[in-house]
């Protein structure tokens, strides 16, 4: 069917059909344009952040959605050395979801005639059990992994990023990820994870990898119009454990005010992250973090003794013992 | 077999179907591509429209026989 037929809205820098407008920049671009400025933004934002240089090597967490996949090919486009780092989480949920998922990262490298690193961890094979089933072990995580799975996945990027000697790791967090995060941050005002939280985090212990977000300034709409622009295909469909979880509820608040005053969100994350920078905002509390090294693996830990990680991964496998598993 | 197919397609030739995961809804010509999200109970700020496999604008007017494939943006956990 012709699509001439439809009134168009033209691309800003040429005469070609618009694909995408951003009503919150009042840009409208072509596909080719809108892959420009993806690029040429995430390239600005990695300087104006001091995020990493061409000379640093950087660890890309990719999922097989949609913004880690965008994030990895974008890294590779600006020519930055950008290696993947996929974490198998033993996910079933009755799709396939971890086995799917990194098929779509198999693909993605395929595509780009195979010569890419990635760096596969999987978590049943090296921990003992996987997210679910270490889930159900813990108390931890009796009705949802999800706290068993962060903090797991925060500890494998930080050691395989220290094990092979990477400067940075890049993970695939949008505008909305970080307006949905700040939002919940301040609905119950931690000042803790206010005064950290932002597109760049420096290393808060020696031989740990900088953590930075480029990605960070796009809305999460953009970067699934960026993957299908680009035809990178990625897992579309969610985790299923994250049905109902509070950071979706919190986004689509978020999209309801975005409705009526476009821009919003991102200026919601931009003057936040100002008023910390500029003024000072939470200064007293980033300084008060006491942190510890954990005896058994070396990362930073607020604990006493073996940091949560590891103390919670004992305790799966006491009960992997216990119940003959 | 060509008949057939032109009289399986005529009653849908006069509206708009979208499709959502799998969901279909069904609007009237003219209506933009926002509204038509918005008349689905979708977020057009969550929400991407594909037709003929081509990404369109919000301000897209939907016409006759047009067939929309709507495509959830929001994710995470
Ligand atoms: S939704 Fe929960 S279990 Fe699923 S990947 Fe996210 S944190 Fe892990
Ligand atoms: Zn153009
Ligand atoms: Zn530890």
């Amino acid at each position: 069917m012709a699509r001439g037929k439809h009134p168009l809205m033209k691309c800003r820098h040429c005469d070609a059909k618009a694909v995408v407008n951003m009503r919150q920049h009042k840009l409208a671009l072509c596909g080719p344009h809108f892959v420009e400025w993806v690029h040429k933004q995430t390239e600005r934002f990695i300087e104006k952040y001091n995020m990493f240089t061409r000379d640093e090597r950087v660890l890309v967490a990719v999922s097989g959605g949609k913004d880690s996949l965008a994030l990895w090919d974008i890294l590779l486009a600006l020519g930055y050395r950008a290696d993947g780092l996929y974490i198998g989480l033993g996910i079933d949920g009755g799709l396939s979801y971890s086995d799917e998922s990194h098929r779509y990262i198999t693909e993605f490298i395929e595509a780009r005639g195979g010569d890419l690193t990635l760096h596969t961890v999987d978590v049943a094979g090296i921990y003992g059990a996987s997210i679910p089933d270490a889930a159900r072990l813990t108390r931890r995580g009796r009705e949802k992994p999800c706290s068993v799975c962060g903090l797991s996945k925060r500890h494998i990027m930080n050691r395989v990023a220290r094990e092979h000697g990477y400067d940075v790791l890049a993970t695939g967090h949008n505008l909305d990820d970080e307006a949905a995060v700040l939002f919940g941050n301040a609905m119950v005002w931690s000042v803790d994870y206010l005064s950290r939280q932002g597109p760049v985090l420096p290393p808060s212990h020696p031989g740990l990898a900088r953590k930075v977000k480029p990605l960070f300034r796009f809305y999460e709409r953009e970067m699934a119009a960026y993957a299908i622009v680009r035809g990178i295909e990625y897992m579309y469909d969610e985790c299923p454990h994250a049905t109902g979880a509070t950071t979706i509820r919190y986004k689509e608040l978020l999209n309801q005010l975005e409705e009526s005053s476009p821009g919003i969100k991102l200026q919601y994350v931009l003057r936040f992250l100002k008023a910390r920078e500029q003024h000072g905002l939470f200064a007293q509390v980033r300084e008060q973090l006491d942190l510890r090294t954990c005896p058994t693996c070396g990362q930073p830990t607020t604990n006493d003794g073996a940091c949560s990680f590891c103390r919670m991964w004992e305790r799966v496998n006491d009960r992997r013992i216990e119940q003959g598993l | 077999m060509v008949e057939q197919q032109q009289r399986r397609s005529t009653p849908a030739e006069d509206e708009v179907i979208l499709t959502y995961r799998r969901k279909t809804f069904t609007v009237a010509p003219g209506m933009t591509v926002r509204d038509a999200i918005t008349r689905c109970g979708l977020s057009p700020e969550a929400t991407l429209a594909v037709i003929d496999g081509e990404l369109v604008t919000d301000e897209v007017v939907l016409q006759a026989g047009d067939r929309v494939k709507l495509l959830a943006t929001i994710s995470g956990g």
